[in-house]
């Protein structure tokens, strides 16, 4: 623990320590535009110059220097002034003057640094060095002739990303970045970089010239369109979320978000629902809200009524449609569409024990049935960071692309029953080995066979429980606490022919099913479940309403309403608790906060924020066997929810990077 | 060193270059080069590989050799690395040519030094012989480009050809050089100045004079 003066005031910092954090430790800001905390350390803008004693009598790079004992620092010495303002003078000499046209305008670090640390005017008056644009894909627009060349962004694709295609070719005053050939950003977290570029470099091509930043509301919410539950900012403007950025989570997201997350937002006004419809002769008309709460009571169905969760739900909707079942005296709730049907007595076994933040420290991990990549993007962040910290991976699965390195054991579950002896070594030798499951493996029932492999191989220990669940639906763990969970899954709602099926924006039940019921769809997007839909009733979108989120952690996390539903939608629960009238039953909540304090008294884990406790994994049953060729669930990972399918710029994405259309921009 | 680009990756580009292949001859050289080094740090021969793939395709053309855009990725295929680390490399280096080059690749220095004692007439001396810059002439024989510091600010001007300097030149005496490379002759290489051997002070040590006999020491005289 090295102790060092900043500006007179001595601290003690951790050892390993740089100059720079030392300052930061102290309170001062240090101006910088590659270093970034969660990349490697480069030292190439040297905006972060301070002076430093002992040692040469000139200016240091803090961000590359470790801080030693007795160092003593100054960051408001003359010296220090000179030094910032004769590097940012050099940076701004190649550097445009189109801050009115930038749309970094207002959130650019060069902006508000120059005008924090740099001259009043300007010296330079000769002509400034011009780049070519350079195509990075459907999501990043470029204008590399304001790139100051941090490399910020050549570092997150190698370091966090794992895949090596941004570089920076030539050099000196030529250096210019690019991806190879100009191909397309190919990765679920490409678009991380347009945070990280501290210019307006590399900006949001589908945001383009939408908005400036002091324009937009900021509502704090959390991500569905995976189960990771990254914490995101959703900016609005009027009634149209415009944009949505992460949060920094250290235990969730770090500070990333995939690219469906980032982007599906425009297909937030895309395909929506925004009035009544009910089905009359096989076609659906408009109606009014009490037309369909007629239409609904009218059927009497009693105690013959159920509901199916979808994949992007809060809480407080499926408690709300949970208390007007039981209500009904009916108890037909399901979350899992697809029909799945593990056994959810113990939610430990269905859950991702180990953390994200603690998968990061596993040295063993056997993968049964993810696509990570694709089914949990920052999970693979997290896996890619354990290995560089010298984990080894197995997988059991298709083979796919991985960012880690890892070794394929084979396509079939029957690989767990007679694992190679060199990965059973590997497991029990490891101090934290992990195992998980993923969703090609639930649903071929792997659960049971991978609790007992837990057991084997002992990924259970003293402060340590390796066995982790990877979900897809950011509702499930929610689902599941609430109890939307029959013994036999989907099939036994289906074998209570239930005369009203309530969906709650639940589009990937096969309706053919339910023929019979009267099909009840409470959702935002006009997608598979509206199109089945016999009443369409107009409800709210992840940014319309205030919720609570358990994701696959189990870990409560509360979102924010950013925006209200367009036309006559309206937030789900108010549906539910006004067709709790309609059918004649008290369900004892009329607003919102009397409906969390129920669900809190209820299953008081969801009234806080932070990890849900599920108890130890339960026994296992040694004798169980899975086997089937794994299928992974997620065919197209820029088009896994009703929300992405109606974004144009999903749908871009699927097109250019997933199928490999030439699409007219490229070709320019 | 204003104008490097690299060669636009075509269909045709692709049909020449694409089945490239180091031959044996090189390919040795290459497994040598990648042995200096650690298993897994088989990278860090990259530099030399590219050296190599670049005189292989000069020896294929008869001209001083570069490296089209399926070569560099042969290059990072050969040695597991992605190929923007490669094209990184192979864009940073002035040694590598990202467009065809002639026969004879003139570089002319024209850092300050060189250019104080005449580099201005070596140029004139290229164009007069209808070279252009970053441009190689119809005959394919000359390729003329003006490079930064080569290190011979002692024996300034002078030029870089091919593997071989030509120093202590004037208009003339590169004309010379030039006739007798034109000619399939190898001029003799290092500085032109009668009398001079290397970068040895033209007539004499003017400083440190003691040292030429022993091993003065000078300490008691500063």
């Amino acid at each position: 623990m090295p102790k060092v003066t900043v500006d007179g005031v001595e601290l003690e910092v951790p050892a390993g320590a740089t100059v720079l954090q030392a300052c930061e430790l102290a309170g001062k800001e240090i101006p910088r535009f590659c270093y970034h905390e969660r990349l490697s350390i480069a030292g190439n803008c040297r905006m972060c110059l301070v002076e430093v004693k002992p040692g040469p009598p000139k200016p240091q790079a803090s961000c590359a220097l470790p801080a030693g004992e007795g160092q003593e620092i100054r960051t408001d010495s003359e010296m220090v002034k000179k030094a910032r303002e004769g590097v940012m003078e050099f940076l701004l000499i190649n550097h445009p003057l189109d801050c009115p046209i930038c749309d970094q305008g207002g959130e650019c670090d060069l902006q508000d640094q120059a005008m924090a640390y740099g001259r009043g005017a300007t010296r330079y008056e000769e002509n400034k060095r011009a780049v070519t644009e350079k195509y990075m894909g459907p999501l990043i627009k470029t204008v590399m002739t304001r790139c100051i060349h941090c490399t910020r962004c050549v570092r997150f694709s190698e370091e966090v990303a794992g895949v090596d295609e941004i570089g920076a070719l030539y050099r000196g005053e030529n250096m210019q970045i690019t991806t190879y050939l100009e191909h397309a950003a190919k990765h679920e977290m490409s678009a991380n970089v347009i945070d990280l570029c501290p210019v307006g470099a590399l900006t949001s091509r589908p945001y383009a010239f939408e908005a400036r930043p002091w324009e937009l509301k900021k509502t704090l919410s959390v991500d569905v369109s995976d189960a990771c539950g990254s914490n995101i900012r959703v900016d609005s403007r009027g009634r149209e979320v415009l944009r949505i950025l992460p949060r920094v989570n250290d235990d969730v997201n770090e500070e990333w978000i995939s690219d469906k997350a980032r982007y599906q937002v425009d297909g937030l006004t895309r395909r929506r629902l925004d009035r009544v419809w009910i089905r009359k002769n096989g076609k659906l008309a408009a109606a009014s809200w009490d037309e369909a709460f007629d239409a609904i009571a009218k059927v009497n169905a009693g105690e013959s009524i159920a509901a199916v969760a979808g994949d992007q739900l809060d809480c407080e909707t499926m408690y709300a449609a949970k208390k007007l079942l039981s209500a009904k005296s009916s108890s037909l709730l399901e979350g899992r569409q697809t029909g799945m049907d593990y056994d959810t007595s113990n939610l430990a076994a269905v859950n991702f024990n180990s953390t994200f933040a603690g998968i990061e420290l596993a040295d063993a991990i056997l993968i049964v049935g993810s696509h990570v990549r694709w089914e949990a993007p920052l999970v693979n962040v997290r896996l890619r960071k354990a290995v560089k910290n010298g984990a080894r991976v197995f997988l059991v699965g298709p083979e796919w692309e991985t960012t880690f390195g890892g070794e394929f054991l084979g396509e079939d579950l029957s690989v767990l029953g007679d694992l190679p002896s060199h990965v059973t070594d590997a497991m029990k030798a490891a101090e934290r080995p992990a195992i998980i499951v993923g969703g090609g493996a639930i649903a071929k029932g792997a659960i049971p066979r991978a609790l007992a492999l837990a057991e084997e191989l002992g990924v259970v220990k003293e402060d340590w429980n390796g066995f982790n669940v990877l979900h897809l639906a950011a509702a499930r763990m929610g689902g599941l606490m609430l109890g939307f969970a029959q013994k036999g899954g989907l099939a036994d709602i289906v074998a209570a022919k239930p005369k009203v099926l309530l969906s709650l924006g639940a589009d990937d039940v096969d309706y053919g099913q339910f023929a019979d019921s009267l099909k009840v769809y409470v959702g935002h997007h006009g997608d598979n479940g509206a199109h089945a839909a016999d009443i369409i009733l107009p409800a709210a979108a992840y940014t319309e309403k205030a919720g609570t989120y358990v994701n696959t952690e189990g870990r409560v996390q509360f979102a924010e309403k950013a925006v209200f539903a367009p036309g006559d939608a309206r937030e789900d629960w108010t549906i539910l608790r006004a067709l709790a009238d309609a059918l004649d039953v008290e369900v004892g909540f009329d607003t919102f906060e009397e409906l969390r304090a129920a669900m809190i008294a209820e299953v008081p884990a969801l009234g806080v924020e932070g990890l849900a406790d599920y108890g130890a994994l339960p026994a296992a049953d040694k004798d169980a066997k899975a086997s089937g060729a794994i299928a992974y669930p997620i065919k197209d990972f820029y088009l896994t929810n009703a929300i992405a399918r109606a974004s144009a710029t999903m749908q871009r994405c699927s097109a250019e990077l997933l199928h490999g259309e030439d699409l007219a921009e490229a070709a320019e | 060193m204003a104008d490097r680009h690299l060669e636009p990756d075509t269909p045709e580009l692709r049909a020449r270059w694409g089945g490239f292949a180091f031959t044996p001859e090189w390919e040795a050289k290459a497994r040598a080069a990648i042995a200096r080094y650690p298993e897994g740090r088989q990278r860090s021969a990259v530099m030399a590989l590219l050296d190599f793939a670049q005189r292989q395709i000069g020896e294929e053309t008869s001209t001083q050799g570069w490296l089209p855009i399926p070569v560099i990725e042969y290059i990072a295929d050969y040695l597991d690395m992605p190929v923007i680390r490669v094209l990184e490399v192979a864009t940073f280096y002035t040694m590598y040519n990202l467009v065809p080059v002639g026969k004879f690749h003139v570089q002319v220095c024209g850092t300050t030094p060189c250019m104080l004692r005449g580099s201005d007439d070596l140029m004139d001396a290229c164009y007069k012989r209808g070279m252009t810059k970053g441009h190689t002439t119809d005959d394919g024989l000359w390729t003329l480009t003006e490079v930064e510091c080569m290190g011979n600010c002692a024996t300034a001007p002078m030029v870089q050809i091919n593997d071989d300097n030509y120093e202590d030149l004037t208009a003339d005496r590169l004309d010379t050089v030039l006739d007798a490379l034109a000619r399939g002759e190898q001029p003799k290489a290092g500085t032109q100045e009668p009398g001079r051997h290397t970068s040895e002070p033209l007539g004499g040590p003017t400083t440190l004079k003691e040292m030429v006999t022993e091993n003065h020491d000078y300490r008691g005289e500063w």
